[in-house]
């Protein structure tokens, strides 16, 4: 029997924490194999300890404060008693690491070409000029258009997927044995992040590599590997291959795990009565548009190029309107604009049917970043009071009471007033957000990406809280998100948005189920399906569509 | 790129102009009757409204600040009573009470003594201070460090005046290794010029660099903290190359903008070094006139080193767009 690409036996990693002498075990005894071939998904939540270990196979703790134990072998090299030397040698010549946010993983201030040879010089004779023509062949391969010329380019002249795809790119050009992928496709959309899954597959297919994929999405792991290992809290909860793991979960937290994804085929809670037309619109938009810039530098994020082309739509009390895009469809400039926070260019807005222009009273919006749309330096409860000041409340044990009636409302304790927004977990955090966004009694709530940055456990929990807010003060929420299988859970309406318009709206199960526009139907299509399967079906419908 | 440059220059024209408004208000917030100083002090009344009519204080504050701008941009006419007119060539600044000479001709006599000093010590403290910089964030933690950091911290604490009265103690009086400094102009002697600067290089060099090494370690420190660095080294990239090749764009940045404003403020600042050994530049003119409250020269000072800024740090900014070519598109 050959020897295994990777060999891991008992895992340790631990980090320092605060006080010298102090650590953190971020992995706790994971040992597991992958053969040169394979591929193999490390799939868990944040906290789960994946991405330390993909770290760990190419030695980059080192250096770092962090203690070690057990041993890793990969292609034959003991990582943890290797030399410098060997080291780099192992370090993109045998695993070639493809890391997860193309944004900042590449250096600003030289051309991604010379960014490539660079690397490849490293680990081969290669002059100057051969390196250079490695990079065009390489990012070539990896789908660049006009690659000669595009290797000049610098890393923010690149789209985020091109950006991906360098990396790709970056990792090929040595021939190593194994890619190890830690997020590849988090920060892109769903279409792109298609078709770098695909690039990956074609790859692994054309040279045999190994594959090694950190991802916190089961679904981009179901379509791309063949086996699955499940962590949390630095251990490995179940491994085994994929298609039997997703089907027949064995350990209780993978099934958890797997319930709480959601997906675009299971089933649907059921959503109260729909509102009819006979309700008076909660809000209300006419041909909103909205440019950003001046002059040569207008950039057009709601509207068509028709001038006459903008946004209208319609909420009902009660009723939950999704709206799906990609990056830059303009569904976030929409929910400001629908709340009041940005003027639209020209349009107009009604709240309860009257017009309004700036902040309307009823409106408040719940932002994506629970770190960052909360003041740190003040105590959530401050944060939540914050509203019910600035619509003239004075009444310091009024607002009190207020707010703890909201924290309970959410689900914290109202004991966590004082708290501050550091000692609340992500979805915790998210939830403070949700009461500060209740505190005014708003009839209209603008969720922007409310749950991208959460776990799925913790996704749901949300989710099923808007719901339950929304059942019971008859709210009426406007849910933005890039996730297609979210938005379906919770919407009963939904609007897909492309190049600032909508080009589709209409009840869920229509839209998902019989999408009438291909835009759609293609969105519909680049969802990564839990089912194996499905995906391989999938797969080769793009690869034929696309030959 | 082009829009850029031009972008920046114009507004590098506009905060001159700002600049020379408030310097110009100079001589209405002063105390003294500009009339009465630029006449000196045994004139009698008569003598004063002469000298106010000729300089044209009796217009209104505008048309005064408008033909101070006009002997700037173009030059101006000063008459000088009884029919005799005398002619300021652009930039007129106008003229020194007690010189009784163009303040334009007073500060290009001065200025070339104040470059020199500022341009040596310019490349003394890059030099020093991003080499330790840079050598202390390679070897954080180790003895180079400690050792650079108690060097980096003792230039910081000592004032320009000590260090500067200590190297010429030792190297002039003590060791005799050089003569005592006398400023020789460039175009006399450079090679005079050069070893008679070098002690005032040496010293404003050597405090500046303290705070340049502190800068550039920790912003190359922050700069190696970056993602794009943890992809080369995972490609096997050494130690080295990291910092030479990629963490040092980045972490200069800070370094250009804050030498562009040193050096600008240098053309008018350096006076502590400028009169410890004895250069004849602008920062000795500029503490004269305020002494003396010769407003004009203080105003034209001013003024230069203002210009200075300004110039400098529309470089600066310029060199960075050259560096980082994404600051051209914000």
């Amino acid at each position: 029997m050959t020897e295994p690409l990777v060999d891991a036996v008992d895992l340790v990693v631990d980090f320092p924490v605060g006080a010298p002498g102090e650590y953190l075990r971020a992995v706790d005894g994971l040992s597991f194999t992958l053969e040169p071939g394979r591929a193999l998904a490390l799939v868990g939540e944040s906290g789960s300890g994946k991405s330390t270990v993909a770290a760990a196979l190419l030695g980059l703790h080192r250096g770092t404060g962090a203690r070690l134990g057990g041993t890793v072998r990969v292609g034959g090299t003991d990582v943890g008693s290797a030399d410098a030397g060997e080291l780099r040698r192992l370090r993109g010549g045998v695993a070639a690491m493809v890391f997860q946010d193309p944004l900042s993983s590449l250096d600003p201030y030289h051309a991604i070409g010379d960014q490539i040879a660079e690397v490849y010089r490293i680990h081969t004779t290669a002059t100057r000029r051969a390196a250079r023509a490695r990079a065009v062949e390489v990012l070539d391969r990896v789908g660049i258009p006009d690659a000669a010329r595009r290797a000049r380019s610098r890393p923010h002249e690149f789209s985020g997927g091109m950006r991906q795809r360098a990396l790709i790119a970056m990792a090929l050009a040595c021939e190593p044995r194994l890619l190890i992928a830690d997020e590849p496709t988090t920060a892109l959309d769903v279409t792109v992040q298609a078709q770098i899954l695909d690039l990956l597959h074609g790859l692994r297919e054309e040279r045999g590599l190994g594959l090694l994929l950190v991802t916190h999405d089961v679904g981009v792991a179901a379509g791309s590997v063949d086996d699955l290992l499940v962590m949390r809290g630095g251990a490995a909860v179940e491994r085994g291959p994929v298609d039997r793991v997703l089907s027949a979960p064995r350990a209780p937290y993978t099934r958890e795990l797997l319930a709480a994804v959601p997906r675009l085929d299971g089933p649907r809670t059921p959503r109260p009565r729909p509102a009819t037309d006979a309700d008076e619109p909660v809000v209300e938009a006419f041909r909103l548009r909205r440019e950003f810039g001046r002059g040569k530098r207008r950039v057009l994020a709601v509207g068509g190029p028709d001038r006459a082309e903008g946004v209208s739509l319609a909420v009902r009390r009660g009723e939950t309107l999704g709206i799906v895009g990609e990056s830059g469809s303009g569904k976030s400039t929409l929910g400001r604009m629908l709340v009041g926070l940005l003027e639209p260019g020209s349009g107009r807005i009604h709240h309860e049917g009257r017009e309004t222009a700036g902040i309307a009273p009823g409106a408040q919006m719940v932002f994506q970043d629970p770190v960052s749309s909360l003041n740190p330096r003040r105590s959530v409860g401050e944060s939540i009071a914050d509203p019910l000041r600035a619509a003239g409340q004075r009444d310091e044990a009024a607002i009190r009471a207020r707010v703890e009636e909201l924290l309970t409302r959410v689900g914290l304790e109202p004991g966590h007033y004082d708290r501050y927004p550091h000692e609340f977990s992500g979805g915790q955090r998210q939830r403070v957000g949700i009461a500060r966004a209740l505190a005014p009694q708003p009839s209209l709530i603008v969720c922007d990406e409310p749950v991208s940055a959460l776990d799925v456990t913790t996704q749901a929990q949300v989710t099923a809280l808007l719901a339950e807010l929304q059942r019971e003060l008859g709210i009426a929420l406007v849910f933005i998100a890039h996730d297609l299988a979210v938005v379906r859970q919770v919407s009963d309406r939904v609007a897909v948005m492309r190049g600032g318009l909508i080009v589709e709206e209409g009840p869920v199960d229509e839209v998902y189920d019989r999408p009438a526009h291909p835009y759609t139907r293609r969105l519909l299509d680049a969802v990564p399906a839990l089912d194996p399967g499905l995906a391989a079906r999938r797969r080769s419908a793009r690869q034929e569509a696309f030959a | 790129m082009t829009g850029f440059v031009l972008r920046r220059l114009g507004a590098a024209l506009l905060v001159l102009l700002a600049l020379s408004a408030v310097v110009y208000a100079l001589f209405y917030l002063a105390p003294g009757d500009p009339a009465r100083l630029a006449c000196g002090e045994r004139c009698n009344p008569q003598q004063i409204a002469q000298v106010r009519e000729q300089l044209g204080l009796n217009d209104s504050v505008p048309t005064q600040y408008l033909r101070f701008l006009q002997g700037v941009l173009a030059g101006r006419d000063y008459s000088g009573g009884a029919g005799l007119v005398l002619h300021c060539d652009a930039p007129c600044l106008g003229f020194s009470y007690q010189n009784d000479r163009q303040v334009t001709e007073l500060l290009l006599e001065r200025l070339p003594a104040t470059f020199s000093l500022a341009l040596g010590a310019l490349v003394i403290w890059l030099v020093i201070g991003v080499g330790t910089g840079l050598l202390s964030a390679v070897r954080r933690g180790g003895l180079t460090e400690r050792l650079l950091t108690v060097v980096t911290l003792a230039a910081t604490g000592t004032p320009v005046f000590i260090l500067g009265l200590l190297l010429l103690m030792a190297v002039c009086a003590y060791l005799r290794w050089l003569p005592f400094p006398t400023y020789v102009p460039f175009g006399d002697d450079p090679e005079q010029w050069a070893w008679n600067l070098l002690l005032p290089w040496v010293t404003l060099g050597f405090f500046e660099s303290a705070k340049y090494a502190r800068l550039t370690r920790s912003s190359t420190l922050e700069t190696l903290a970056e993602d794009h660095i943890r992809t080369f080294r995972a490609y096997g990239v050494g130690e080295r190359a990291l910092v030479t090749r990629h963490a040092v764009r980045g972490a200069v940045a800070p370094v250009i903008a804050l030498s562009a404003v040193d050096f600008g403020t240098m053309i008018g600042g350096a006076v502590l070094t400028e009169s410890l050994f004895g250069i004849p530049g602008l920062g000795k003119t500029l503490i004269d006139g305020v002494r003396v409250v010769d407003l004009p020269v203080v105003v034209g000072v001013v003024l230069t080193i203002g210009t200075a800024v300004v110039i400098a740090g529309a470089v600066a900014d310029l060199l960075y767009a050259v560096a980082d070519r994404r600051v051209a598109l914000a």
